[in-house]
């Protein structure tokens, strides 16, 4: 882990976000080093995946700061979001199911060669090389993504943010829709992304999950953070009875 | 998007005995195959049904003219209906135009001093009527993207109130007289681009579709994927090449009417041979704009950024507002350039007319949305294609017109047109379901 005087990879502190009078992200603070990866769970409506849509620029926060590394930033839109390199992979994947994988990979930044047409045949070129280092067996270059397998779409959407280079990435949820061997998968990608230095902040509802892979691990309960700790400092109970309760157990504070 | 073409192309297999393999091998879409099937197959019906008066040049070059105001908007409304919008309100926009260059060139710009002869005053016109349907689609479409009112009820309400305004502008009366140049639009004997110019543009397009054939391939080979066949390739260039020599020659085997040619030849001193002038017509203006229009949308739809956002907004309208697409300005500018459309569709209706009425161009939006449904649009959104749409158009209007030369009743003719509609959309339906 990086020494504690550099400043935090992501920060952000004191986050409000609000639907309809009802707070959904009550004045939470949360940071994020670089080579880490910090699991966030909960339960229903705790509030993770509307305060990781703050930070990926698909809602925009009504009050709080985002700093990334140590600068604050306004991200009100998700290019804001892409252009500091924060990448998020969506539970429901977000892919346009009528087009086919290259023009998912790039949607919104296509590839254009000198008159602004686009270049398909370079984007599937990239597309290529990085779907042969997540999924190798991947053939189906041309088909709608709406014909694929799930394991594919998902390999899809996780190809999408691995490829513009990102050092912060959010992963909602990552392996809800896949069998056991595309999770396994997708386990060893998340290992290999943070040794490789990036940021990742981990959703999900699976502790299991959470456990193996979080170094860090934040349990949000009805839009507060309850607590963050060291995965190493607990066991599976104490997270849980964190997220049940909405409390921590006087063993397990940091 | 069946998955047999799909496979054919990523892992070729021996799939070539069957039509649909040979088909897919060729990359060819199964829609647009069957629909060109569909139309020469209501030609030829046509044709036996009349002793073959059906199928000669002069009736059927009226048959394309008659077409291409539907048409032009069909490419628009593809773009539309894939953006999971509609728009209901094109019918009333052609007539709000028309009426529009009808009384700019009967009456405003003559009373601004500006002479009919003058040889501006058509240009003055057409820009104005093109920027007027501009400005009333962008104006429907900032209302549907950005204040979020349903398009349905939006041009729904454009249906009604702009042929009202119609009805204001001209105080409830026609207006004829358009300035002559302006008249070409219209298509007719002189209201074409004649015959060398066609031949010109016949083999400029069989070049062109050569030279398009062979960049494709060399840009997929650029990068070392798999191309199709060589033989397939020359065989599609070779093709497409030839139909658009041939299309140039039927063009030009309408000949100007005995009349016209004889008048022609004594007022530019030419002795007339026995059988009289020979004039080639070539390919009428509205059909020109037709071409233009068909190859500038398809570009637009599946070469630039616009089309993508807009294809991606109607798989997914969450997936392209997280990829960072301004779908909202994405949305308003589909509906400006359907008002752009309906501007062009409006100049070939008024041209034609020599003027304006106060229905021109009702009910048009039916027969538009009929043809991009036909054409393999889904109203779920998403899917469609721009010459699918053109070609969609060209079948109603060759059922209808055939109907018509056949002394069919219009009573019946719209129970035809309203059962070929379902049909066609049913079986499109089907063969999606089963493609999976």
């Amino acid at each position: 882990m990086t020494a504690p005087e550099s400043p935090p990879l992501v920060e952000m502190r004191n986050i409000r976000v609000s639907y309809g009078g009802v707070h959904a992200v009550d004045d939470v603070s949360i940071d994020l080093r670089a080579g880490e990866v910090v699991g966030l769970v909960g339960g229903n409506g705790a509030g993770k995946s509307t305060l990781m849509r703050a930070l990926s620029g698909a809602r925009r926060a009504d009050s709080g700061t985002i700093l990334i590394d140590g600068k604050t930033v306004t991200i009100t839109n998700p290019h804001d979001a892409k252009r500091h390199g924060i990448e998020t992979i969506y539970q429901t994947l977000a892919l346009a199911d009528n087009l086919n994988a290259p023009a998912n990979l790039f949607l919104g930044r296509e590839m254009t060669n000198r008159i602004g047409d686009l270049d398909n045949a370079a984007m599937e070129d990239q597309t290529r090389k990085v779907m042969a280092r997540l999924n190798p067996n991947f053939t189906r270059f041309s088909s709608p993504v709406s014909s694929l397998s799930g394991g594919q779409r998902q390999a899809v959407a996780i190809a999408r943010a691995v490829h513009f280079n990102a050092r912060i990435m959010i992963m909602d949820e990552p392996t809800a829709a896949l069998g056991p061997a595309e999770t396994a998968q997708v386990r060893d990608l998340i290992r290999q992304l943070r040794a490789e230095g990036l940021g990742i902040f981990l959703v999900s509802h699976d502790i299991h999950d959470v456990f193996d892979l979080s170094d860090r691990i934040s349990v949000m309960y009805h839009g507060k953070v309850v607590g963050t700790v060291n995965k190493a400092d607990v066991t599976h109970d104490d997270v849980l009875s964190m997220i049940i309760l909405g409390r921590e157990r006087e063993a397990a504070t940091q | 998007m069946t998955d047999s073409v799909a496979t054919a192309q990523d892992e070729p297999q021996s799939a070539g005995s069957s039509l649909r393999g040979v088909l897919g091998s060729l990359g060819i879409d199964l829609r647009l195959f069957g629909m060109l099937v569909a139309l020469a197959l209501i030609l030829v019906y046509f044709g036996i049904r009349t002793d073959g008066k059906f199928l000669s040049p002069s009736n059927l070059v009226v048959l394309a003219i008659q077409a291409s105001v539907v048409a032009v908007m069909a490419t628009g409304m593809v773009l539309v209906i894939v953006s999971r919008n509609i728009d209901l309100s094109v019918g009333s926009i052609v007539g709000l135009v028309s009426m529009t260059y009808a009384m700019l060139m009967t009456q405003w710009m003559p009373d601004l001093g500006i002479r009919f002869d003058t040889g501006y005053m058509w240009i003055v016109a057409l820009a104005l009527g093109l920027g007027l349907g501009t400005a009333i689609g962008a104006l429907q479409g900032f209302v549907i993207a950005y204040m979020g009112v349903p398009s349905f009820i939006v041009t729904l309400g454009g249906l009604l109130s702009l042929r009202g305004m119609v009805w204001v502008l001209s105080e409830g009366a026609a207006k004829s007289g358009l300035a002559e140049p302006f008249q070409l639009l219209g298509g007719g004997a002189i209201g074409a681009i004649g015959g060398p110019a066609t031949w010109a543009v016949g083999i400029a397009a069989a070049v062109g579709i050569v030279a398009l054939t062979y960049y494709g391939r060399r840009q997929r080979s650029r990068f070392g994927f798999r191309v199709r066949p060589p033989w397939a390739d020359a065989l599609l260039a070779m093709v497409g090449a030839g139909a658009v020599v041939g299309l140039a020659a039927f063009f030009n085997a309408n000949l100007w009417p005995k009349g016209l040619a004889s008048r022609y030849a004594i007022a530019n001193g030419i002795t007339e041979p026995p059988g009289g002038l020979r004039i080639e017509v070539g390919i009428p203006w509205p059909v020109v704009l037709v071409i233009g229009v068909t190859l500038v949308m398809t570009y637009l739809a599946t070469r630039r950024r616009f089309g993508r956002d807009v294809f991606a907004y109607g798989g997914n309208p969450e997936a392209a507002a997280l990829a960072g697409i301004n779908t909202r300005w994405t949305i308003m500018k589909v509906f400006a350039l359907m008002g752009l459309l309906c501007g062009i569709s409006a100049a070939i209706a008024a041209a034609r007319l020599n003027g304006s009425t106060l229905d021109i161009g009702q009910g048009n939006e039916l027969y538009v949305i009929a043809a991009a449904v036909v054409g393999g649009t889904s109203l779920a959104g998403g899917i469609g294609t721009i010459p699918g749409a053109v070609l969609g158009g060209l079948v109603m209007q060759t059922l209808a017109y055939g109907l018509n030369f056949t002394r069919v009743t219009s009573a019946v003719q719209n129970i035809v047109a309203g059962i070929v509609l379902v049909v066609a959309v049913g079986f499109d339906t089907y063969n999606r379901r089963r493609a999976g």
